[in-house]
This record gives C-alpha cells, structure tokens and sequence, in this order.
C-alpha cells in the first residue's frame, strides 16, 4: 500500500507539471487558435535563464527565478505572438504549426550550443525533507509541487472568472467578433493569453528542472505529455487539461512500476487513442464550447 | 619533354603546401558523445584529448608530426556514430579516438577492422573485446575485470546477503547487468530485485519505490551518469536506507556535481579518478580543471592517456603504421616511468582489454574519497 501511496504522490507531482504546461496549450488554442508544438521548448528553456542569471549575472535564486519569469513572459510570450504567431497564423494553422515545430528544434540545438548539452544541476524550490504518510516516505518536495502547480492553476481560475480582465478574455475566447462590439481590447486580451503561457511554462520549468536536471533535450518529453493531456482532459477546457495532466502523470508511474518500464512511455498514447475512439472531445471537454 | 612531365607534375605536387601539411600532421579523429544522453562521458573524453593533443604538439608532436584531432559528434546515436567512422576512414587516419557508449562502438568497430584501423575507445561493454577484433583497444575495464572487484566489494565489504540490481537497457547497461548477476550467484548473493531502466530516463519514481520495496541490503546501480544522478536524487527524495553501491558511473565527479547532497554515501569501484592517491592522476585532474574549468571524470582521464598511448607506441616502433601499431600494443606495458602521460602503470592483453590498479571509493560531503587501492587483475 505504501508502494501505491508514494507512487501515486510521485505521479501527482509530475502530472501537476504536466497540467500547467497543458493549460498553456488549451489557453493558446482557445484565444488564438494557436497549437504551439515548442511548448515541451518552453519548458526547457526557461531554467536556462535562471542558470545564466545565477551563473553569470550572480543573482540570487529567487531574484534569477524573477528574471526567468521576466525573460519568459517577453521571449515566450509577447516575442513569441509578435514574430511567429502572427505572422504565420494568417496563413493558417497548418504553416503555424509547422513553423513552431521549427522554432522547437532552434531552441533546442540555441541551448545545446550557446550553455551545454550536458544536463545542469537545478536548485529545488525547498529543501528535500521526509514526511510519513499512512506509512509511505513522501518528500516535501513533491508536495511543493504539487501546492505551486495547483495553487497556480486556481489562482489562474480566479482570474479567469472573476475580474474583468479575465472575463474579457473569456468572451475573446467564446467569440472574438462579439467581444469587440461589445468594446473588448481583443488583440491586448489575446496577447495577455500569451503572457499567461510564458508564465505558466516557466513555473512548469521551475518546478520539473529539479528533478529532470536542466538539459535541452527535455521539451521532447515535456511536449508530447502536456499534448496529450490536453486532448485527454479536453482542449478547449482549462480544467480538462488540469485533470488530464494529473491522470497522465498518476499512470505514467503506476505503469512503470505494475506493467513495464519500456513499455510506459506508449501509456499515454494509449490512453489518447482510447479517448480519440470513445470521446473525441476529450473527459471534460464539451463539443463545439470554447471557453477560458 | 613528354619525360619531364611526370616527375615535375610529382614534385610540384610534392612541394605545394596541402602536401607540406599533410606530411606534417598525422591524422587522428575523435568520435565522442558530444551531445545527446552520453554528452557528459563523450565531452569528459574529448576534452582530455584536447589536452593531450595540446601537451604532445607543444613539444612537437609525434616523431616529428603534429596530432591533427578532429572531433566528431555521434549525437549519442550509435548509427551516426557508424556513418561518421566510415567517413573517417575515407580518410585514411592512422589511429580512431572513441566513441564512448559501448552501443556506439559495437556497430562502429566492424568498420576500423576491416579498414586494419586501429581504434582506442572509452566503452565497457564486455563483449567490445569478446569478438577477436585485433583492432580494438580500451582504456577503462572492460565488465568482465570490473564486475569481480564489485562483487568481492558487495561480499566482503558491504556483507550484503541479498541486493537489487537497477541497470541501463543499452550495450553498457545489459552487459553489466549480465556480468554483475553471474559474478553475485557465484557468491550466493541473491539478486531479489532486476530494475531496467532507459537511457535518457528523466523519472525514476518507480524505479525508486521497486527496489525500495524489495527485501535488497544494498542496492547495485549501474546506469550512465546523468541517470545515476536522476536515480540518485529521487532515492534521496524517497529515503532509501540501504547502501548504494556503484561502478565509476556512480561515483564520478559529474555525477557528485549534479546529484549533490544525494551522493553523498555512495561507495563502490573506481577504476580511474583524480581524486586517487596518486600524484600523476591529482597532477591531471588540476591541470584538466585549468584548462577547461570543470573537474573532470574518468572519462577525462580515459582520453587522455589514449592520446599518449598512441605517442608511446608510435616512439617504440618508430614508425606511423597502424597494423604495425595494433600488433605493438597487444602484451605491451607501459609505466609512467616509460610515458609520463599515462599516468599508471597499463597493460593489454592479446584481446585489447586494459588491466590497471583501481580503488574503492565513496562519497563524503560531496566529494570522491579513496579508500582502498585494490591491484591489477593480472590478466
């Protein structure tokens, strides 16, 4: 029992991780119709700004980590919009989609080559110490992810649905015609959905760099689970995409441990095969509804 | 006239400068593991080349020629790997560097055979060795001469009665794992939990709650450095109790450095380090850490003296002729008495496997301490 207990907390942990980078995904889509596949990149690459600032600009951890934040919502946000979204969407999604596939693999190798290919040590929010729990060793590590990453995704809630920026962006998302009659800033509401996703992937890095260790290969993995936890959970609701990010992460360990270690990594793609077959709109999603 | 042609058409090919340089330079490439899951071994090897190369071409090379080294990434893939040795020998060079991934050499090793190349690489894997190759040379223990030290260490030092063995699904892994559970069964210590892992892996939640949940007293981890620091971080989140004993991909300085406050504790066999109580290897590893501002691993130590076990047989059969040169060093031993930059006394067999002195080690206070020299293998 205190195998599946710790299990379980491991893959809650990872699968908090996995829902913030997927609410990325669900936000861009809604908004913009956007389906960025360098958000696994977006994950990797802001730990490395952290290491540049702590590394060469001799910041403290939690300073660097302001920085990172900083540099993420620039870069990954508005840069992002402003030089390969717009530019391509106008085309349509397919070159979009193509043209973030691209700008994937030029993270990856501007990582690789300008800091190391080798993985970097990352300092963890907290101090690693034990906890029992019901007779399972349970680290306070993995419970601060778990609280950062849903406390973000509540706290990203309650902005959603309960200021007016938020609302405006959901009426940006449910109807973008609509929203500016009704004299929403759609192109501002729009680019704050990209804001939110630089941040979101960056708390993501944060938190998953710890325990992957920094390395430019990470966004391989990161991507492909946070894709298909959107799907899984449903992609045009931001709690599908929270529920799929815990149920990947919960299997993906429980597979390892109880089916086989090589074989976990086809777990999800299962999974979303199965959910493709007999709910196309995904756990939580709803057909034909957009909202934020 | 129509005689003049050739001879002058010979010497000015002869005196143009491409030939000047190619007569002054020999040609020695490196396939490394500059990237990809073995960036952390393949960038260790290359860089204590870089510093042999530079040492051995200060004082003008090898019999009169530069060392022209050109470094190659496999990308850790052990089919790039095989296309870019061929090309290599396209080239015609006298002796391959590398690679270090035992997956990596196994495919690529069939090529500098049938081209008569001599190859001096970095993996382990038992069967490199195992497959009459009389072109194939290590620097470090192949298995079959380190997985013996282990086991005599999990007997006799960590009186374990029972362990779980957590290994790497690659050549390097497999064959350790292989060598590993016979040399446990030949002393009745039973082997109560077989984890298998993936190289690249970045989770080791579950790897961590199985062998935590075996009944092991120690458990034996066998994996590439940045997994071993992976396994080794989430074993400390998971407060695994029981000793962690490993090979040189446990205890290395890279695997110290990234896993942190979680190696500490971690002891097993060493087969080459500068932390070592020897002064030629302390005098390497500070000089290493000067020049590329890291401390390096044994894999620095594995590219180096390969480079001077080249300019050492070269000297001896006075000649740049690599069959003469594979022949040389089958039985050869060289002392640092004979070639300073081999640091310690080595010896190769008819196969090409190394035998050496190695240590007993374990981590304290995040650092690698020496506890024990054990003596060569006697091959």
């Amino acid at each position: 029992m205190s195998a599946f207990i710790q299990l379980v907390v491991s893959g809650l942990a990872t699968g908090a991780i996995y829902a913030l980078v997927a609410v990325g995904f669900a936000l861009l889509w809604q908004t913009s119709q956007t389906i960025n596949f360098a958000q696994g990149e977006f994950v990797m690459v802001p730990a490395f700004f952290v290491l540049v600032a702590i590394k060469y600009w001799g910041f403290g951890y939690w300073p660097a980590i302001a920085v990172g934040f900083a540099i993420s919502a620039l870069l990954l946000g508005a840069a992002f919009k402003g030089l390969v979204v717009e530019p391509m969407l106008r085309h349509g999604v397919l070159p979009l989609v193509i043209s973030t596939v691209a700008l994937a693999i030029l993270m990856k190798e501007a990582v690789k080559d300008f800091y190391s290919s080798q993985a970097q040590q990352f300092p963890a929010i907290v101090e690693g110490t034990d906890l029992d729990f019901l007779g399972a060793v349970v680290s306070t590590q993995s419970i601060a992810v778990i609280v950062v990453a849903i406390g973000a995704v509540a706290l990203l809630n309650w902005f959603l649905s309960s200021t007016l920026t938020g609302r405006a962006m959901q009426a940006t998302a449910q109807n973008r015609n609509v929203a500016r009659i009704l004299g929403i800033d759609v192109e501002r509401m729009i680019l704050y959905t990209f804001l939110i996703n630089g941040l979101l992937t960056a708390l993501a890095s944060f938190l998953i760099s710890p325990i992957y260790l920094a390395k430019f290969t990470n966004g391989e993995t990161l991507g492909l689970a946070a894709f298909v936890a959107a799907i899984v959970g449903g992609f045009n609701q931001v709690r599908g995409a929270v529920l799929g990010g815990l149920i990947l992460g919960i299997l993906d360990n429980l597979a390892a441990a109880y089916v086989s270690a090589q074989y976990r990594a086809a777990v999800p793609l299962v999974v979303l095969v199965a959910v493709i077959l007999w709910r196309p709109q995904g756990i939580l999603g709803r057909v034909e509804e957009r909202s934020v | 006239m129509k005689y003049l042609v050739k001879p002058l058409f010979a010497a000015a090919i002869a005196l143009s400068p491409i030939s000047a340089v190619a007569q002054s330079t020999v040609y020695i490439p490196n396939l490394a593991e500059l990237s990809g899951a073995g960036a952390v071994s393949g960038t260790n090897w290359r860089d204590g080349i870089i510093l042999a190369v530079e040492e051995i071409n200060a004082k003008g090379g090898i019999l009169g020629r530069k060392l022209d080294v050109p470094h190659v990434d496999t990308q850790s893939e052990a089919s790039i790997a095989r296309a870019q040795i061929q090309k290599m020998i396209d080239n015609k060079p006298y002796v391959i560097l590398g690679p270090v991934f035992s997956g990596s050499v196994l495919p690529s090793m069939e090529l500098s055979k049938a081209a008569e190349i001599p190859q001096i690489m970095g993996g382990e894997a038992a069967a490199i060795t195992q497959r009459g190759n009389p072109y194939i040379f290590r620097t470090a223990f192949g298995q079959q001469v380190s997985m013996p030290k282990i086991a005599n260490y999990m007997r006799d030092g960590v009186k374990a009665k029972s362990v779980a063995v957590v290994w790497v699904n690659n050549d390097f892994g497999k064959g350790g794992r292989d060598a590993f559970v016979a040399e446990m069964t030949k002393r009745n210590i039973k082997v109560v939990a077989d984890v298998s892992t993936e190289s690249g892996q970045v989770d080791f939640a579950s790897d961590v709650v199985k062998v935590k949940n075996s009944p092991a007293e120690a458990i034996f981890v066998y994996t590439n450095e940045e997994e071993s620091a992976r396994f080794l971080r989430e074993a400390r989140k998971q407060g695994i109790k029981v000793p962690l004993i490993g090979e040189t991909t446990l205890l290395g300085q890279k695997v110290i450095e990234l896993a942190g406050e979680a190696a500490n504790g971690v002891k097993g066999h060493v087969g080459l380090t500068a932390d070592a109580p020897v002064p030629a290897l302390q005098a390497f590893g500070e000089k290493f850490k000067k020049r590329f501002g890291y401390a390096n691993d044994h894999n620095g130590i594995k590219g180096y003296t390969a480079v001077y076990v080249i300019k050492h047989v070269t000297e001896k059969i006075g000649k740049f002729d690599s069959k003469a040169f594979a022949a040389a060093l089958h039985g050869m031993t060289i002392t640092p008495a004979q070639e300073p930059g081999i640091l310690m006394e080595a010896t190769w067999d008819k196969n090409g496997d190394i035998d050496r002195q190695s240590f007993l080690g374990e981590v304290v206070g995040g650092k690698q301490k020496i506890v024990e020299i054990l003596p060569k293998a006697g091959l």
